[in-house]
């Protein structure tokens, strides 16, 4: 293989698609430029600037929950979108938050030059879906992603799985912070109880995952285990008053006392001890190996990877003990992954920004933005739900998507006007991977926009 | 855009795709051709206790707690049905379709799938199969694969992606509002040529040029501005844009509709509350179905259905976990309803699938067979070999449809 090909393969494969003379910069060692992006946290971090702290989002949370407490009562008079729009005020600097957080990631993919970096952390926020599209975990989605995500990417899986669970976002997104042990002090008391909602898509889709051998009561179990686990809010700060809004609390009256059994294997610890002892345990599985193996490889090889790479990954990862950079270092060294073939069809927000990072665009315009997003049916941090955006072209090529994919390209098209070289810019970003036929195809257009329209719906461009 | 025929006979001619049956069905007029199958999916998993409330069992309020509903004809009260069944309050289309004979209810049914996952219900319910995996397509795109080729057997999804149990149909396309300015004919012509050999992209943009026709042809881009809205308040847009592709001439024999939202871990509510707001936008949705459906809905059958049900109690946050057991509806003009079909087990402590669920008496894919046998004439050997391959003694309930 040329070392050109290679350089196209590690910008648009493992990277976010290539900018104008990026290829030329990967190009003189390839795996090395890939390599280069694990260890370093700089690859990974970003200035928050004026983005919320955890903290801020707690606190704006707060208000929200405040000022729509009095609109509750006598909503279901209201029609369904009368009482969408009651809350829609409140709900305003929530959004508002997103918006910012949208704008920041897509600068931040836009420029990085660490996009193999980036991608990585695209793949394991995802992996950890804390979706705004709850109200209650809204303000928390991107910086979930700064302060657990891009700060856990140099560490093992068992640290961002504690850190991840043991994050407002997460806590509240399924529904943990509330959930009471029914013996334990508050839950004697009141009328309140356990929700096994966090626990339960823990096991399922974040460790071992559906096939991975545990039971119902193992959820109830494991849900057992993290009461307690809430964060400081309105009402649980007087039961810590040391705790500032947004921290992480372990409630002591709401855990369940008592040894807990999982797997199969005992746990007596006690406080907040006993569910991370678990959450290390389940880490370490075989079951979590082979899930997230096999997750990594469907998202950079193909939908249906071969089976020697998905093995090759789990070792890794067994052998490391779960320690993230050997395993994407793993990534890197696979025969599969560097197949000439491109075989994955590009998300919507991977085809949306390497569409972007083809003209090179310094800046882009925030207007219109989400809107875009929307259309082509991805819009940043609003997973359905949690197991996070789908990875395979069954999911994203349907027939109303590419058409979408079409309309929004077309629109991109025009707007960058009409002195376009499209047949050096998919040059510029694909290198030898751009076909004959598909080079023929722009040189005959009728006009620039849509020689360019088609080098971004060509067959090797919808794909990576 | 370009009268739609143009577009699309311009294709045609080219030989760029082929249309499986439907160029054909165009000039059939039988009946059967024009039976009209809806399958609505509840994703999140609805708690038919909440829907349909069997407020009559001797459990059901000791069993419900602050999720129970209030009786006929009290402050908030269910909508009375027989057998100590009401319907909920937000309901109140379903109701007259009930009253009318237009809606059956099974009480207590499920897939065969036993576990508590959302995906792997999905992708039960939508395969058809008996585990998860069993089947890499769906049961409907099966069922349409399996009709004579003389009827028409297309689809629409009003979704951006397909969803499964429409996957494995040469017909089956997906079809959601847009906002942006439609591509132009020439550069779609260009791509559909730049997609020869490409089995994804290729049959994927022929199946969309195809249904935009229909769908432009109405004038539908661009109406739905709130029909982008996520919740329930886009039910009803989703459904109108279902119902005037199903009622288009040459429309489509079925339609997939999914509504989100029915994850209700927290402040579920009873007569009012999140769960009530949902069934409030499906109610919504179904009666703008009906409307815009107009004659058709005399021969159209609507089947409304959920990966699972919810935990019969309520949990420590006013909410309900995964459970088993959930109601399903089948709806329409073509329906023999006013009446329940499968067994009711009961909510008695004893009688709880593994003690917190309802205990599901009926397989839910004998509903679909019902729908397939008895309103499109599938024969029993397809079903069993084609569509529904390992049900084992799974069949139809007898009587749901006007045959």
């Amino acid at each position: 293989m040329t070392a050109t090909l290679m350089a196209s393969i590690a910008v648009n494969r493992f990277g976010l698609g290539a900018r104008p003379g990026e290829l030329g910069a990967a190009g003189a060692d390839p795996k090395a430029w890939l390599a280069r992006q694990l260890k370093d946290k700089a690859s990974f971090a970003v200035k928050p600037g004026t983005l919320p702290t955890t903290r801020a989002a707690a606190l704006a949370l707060g208000t929200y929950l405040d000022a729509i407490k009095d609109k509750r009562s006598g909503a279901g008079k209201l029609s369904p979108e009368a009482q969408e729009d009651a809350v829609l005020k409140p709900l305003k600097p929530l959004r508002d938050i997103l918006m910012a957080e949208i704008e920041a990631r897509t600068l931040r993919a836009l420029t990085t030059e660490t996009s193999f970096a980036e991608r990585l952390v695209l793949f394991w926020s995802n992996h950890f879906t804390v979706s705004a599209g709850k109200a209650v975990s809204l303000p928390f989605a991107g910086v979930f992603e700064r302060e657990v995500i891009r700060a856990g990417m140099t560490g093992t899986f068992a640290d961002l799985l504690v850190a991840s669970t043991r994050h407002p976002g997460m806590l509240l997104y399924l529904d943990q912070a509330q959930s009471i042990g029914p013996n334990s002090v508050a839950g004697k008391r009141r009328d309140k109880g356990l929700n096994e909602n966090l626990a339960r898509e823990i096991l399922e889709l974040q460790t071992l995952g559906a096939q991975g051998g545990y039971t119902q009561a193992d959820v109830t179990e494991f849900a057992k285990a993290l009461t307690g686990w809430s964060l400081a809010g309105a009402r649980t700060r007087k039961l810590v008053p040391t705790a500032e809004p947004g921290d992480f609390v372990f409630i002591d009256r709401f855990h369940e006392p008592g040894a807990r059994t999982v797997m199969g294997k005992r746990y007596a610890e006690k406080d907040e001890a006993q569910g991370e002892a678990i959450l290390r345990d389940l880490a370490g599985h075989p079951s979590t190996a082979q899930r997230l193996a096999l997750k990594l490889a469907r998202h950079f090889i193909s939908d249906e990877p071969p089976a020697a790479a998905v093995e090759a990954l789990a070792k890794s990862y067994r052998a490391s003990g779960g320690h993230l950079p050997s395993v994407h270092d793993t990534l890197i060294s696979l025969e599969a992954a560097w197949q000439p073939e491109a075989r994955k069809f590009k998300s919507p927000n991977e085809f949306f920004l390497s569409a972007l990072r083809l003209a090179g665009l310094p800046k882009i315009e925030m207007k219109g933005l989400v809107a875009a997003y929307g259309l082509l049916g991805q819009v940043p941090y609003q997973a359905p739900s949690p197991e996070g955006w789908p990875d395979d072209a069954a999911s994203w090529a349907g027939p109303d998507a590419v058409i979408k994919r079409i309309e929004w390209a077309q629109a991109y098209s025009e707007r960058l006007g009409s002195k376009l070289r499209p047949e050096d810019m998919a040059r510029g970003a694909l290198g030898p991977a751009l076909s004959a036929r598909t080079a023929q195809s722009i040189a005959r257009a009728e006009g620039a926009a849509q020689g360019l329209t088609l080098a971004l719906m060509s067959p090797e461009f919808q794909r990576r | 855009m370009l009268p739609l025929l143009t577009r699309r006979a311009a294709l045609l001619a080219t030989g760029a795709f082929a249309l499986a049956g439907s160029a054909g069905a165009l000039t059939l007029s039988s009946q059967a051709g024009e039976r009209k199958f809806v399958l609505v999916i509840l994703r999140g998993a609805m708690d038919g206790l909440a829907a349909a409330a069997p407020y009559g069992d001797t459990h059901y309020l000791a069993a419900r707690g602050k999720l129970a509903l209030a009786g006929p004809g009290e402050t908030n009260g269910v909508l009375p049905l027989t057998e100590g069944f009401g319907l909920h309050p937000n309901l109140a289309f379903l109701h007259s379709a009930w009253t009318s004979g237009a809606l059956a209810i099974v009480p207590a049914c499920a897939s065969p799938y036993r576990e508590r996952s959302h995906f792997d219900a999905q992708d039960v319910l939508e395969t058809g199969a008996s585990a998860v995996f069993g089947a890499s397509d769906g049961w409907l795109g099966r069922a349409l694969n399996a009709m004579p080729p003389e009827l028409k057997r297309d689809a629409v999804a009003i979704s951006g992606a397909l969803p499964l149990v429409l996957r494995g149909s040469a017909s089956a396309t997906s079809w959601a509002p847009s906002f942006a300015p439609s591509a132009s004919d020439d550069t779609l012509n260009r791509l559909m040529d730049l997609y020869a050999g490409d089995d994804v992209l290729g049959p994927a943009l022929a199946s969309a040029i195809e249904t935009s026709a229909i769908a432009s042809g109405s004038g539908m881009d661009g109406a739905e501005g709130k029909g982008r809205r996520a919740g329930p308040g886009a039910y009803k847009g989703l459904a109108e844009a279902a119902s005037r592709l199903l009622s288009a001439e040459g429309g489509p024999a079925a339609a997939v509709l999914s509504f989100d939202g029915w994850d209700t871990h927290a402040n579920q509510g009873a007569a009012n509350g999140q769960l009530a707001l949902r069934l409030a936008g499906l109610d919504a949705a179904l009666r703008a179905l009906k409307e815009g459906l107009g004659k058709t809905w005399s021969n159209t059958v609507v089947a409304v259905v959920t990966e699972f049900g919810r935990t019969v109690s309520e949990n420590g946050t006013g909410g309900t976990d995964h459970g088993t057991g959930s109601t399903a509806f089948l709806l329409g003009g073509a329906v023999s309803g006013g009446k329940f079909a499968g067994d009711w087990p009961g909510l008695a402590p004893k009688a709880l699938f593994e003690g917190r669920d309802l205990r599901p008496a009926t397989d839910i894919r004998s509903l679909f067979m019902s729908v397939l046998q008895d309103h499109w004439g599938l024969d029993r050997a397809a079903l069993g070999k084609r569509v529904f391959p390992d049900a084992g003694g799974v069949v139809a309930i007898p009587g749901l449809v006007r045959t």
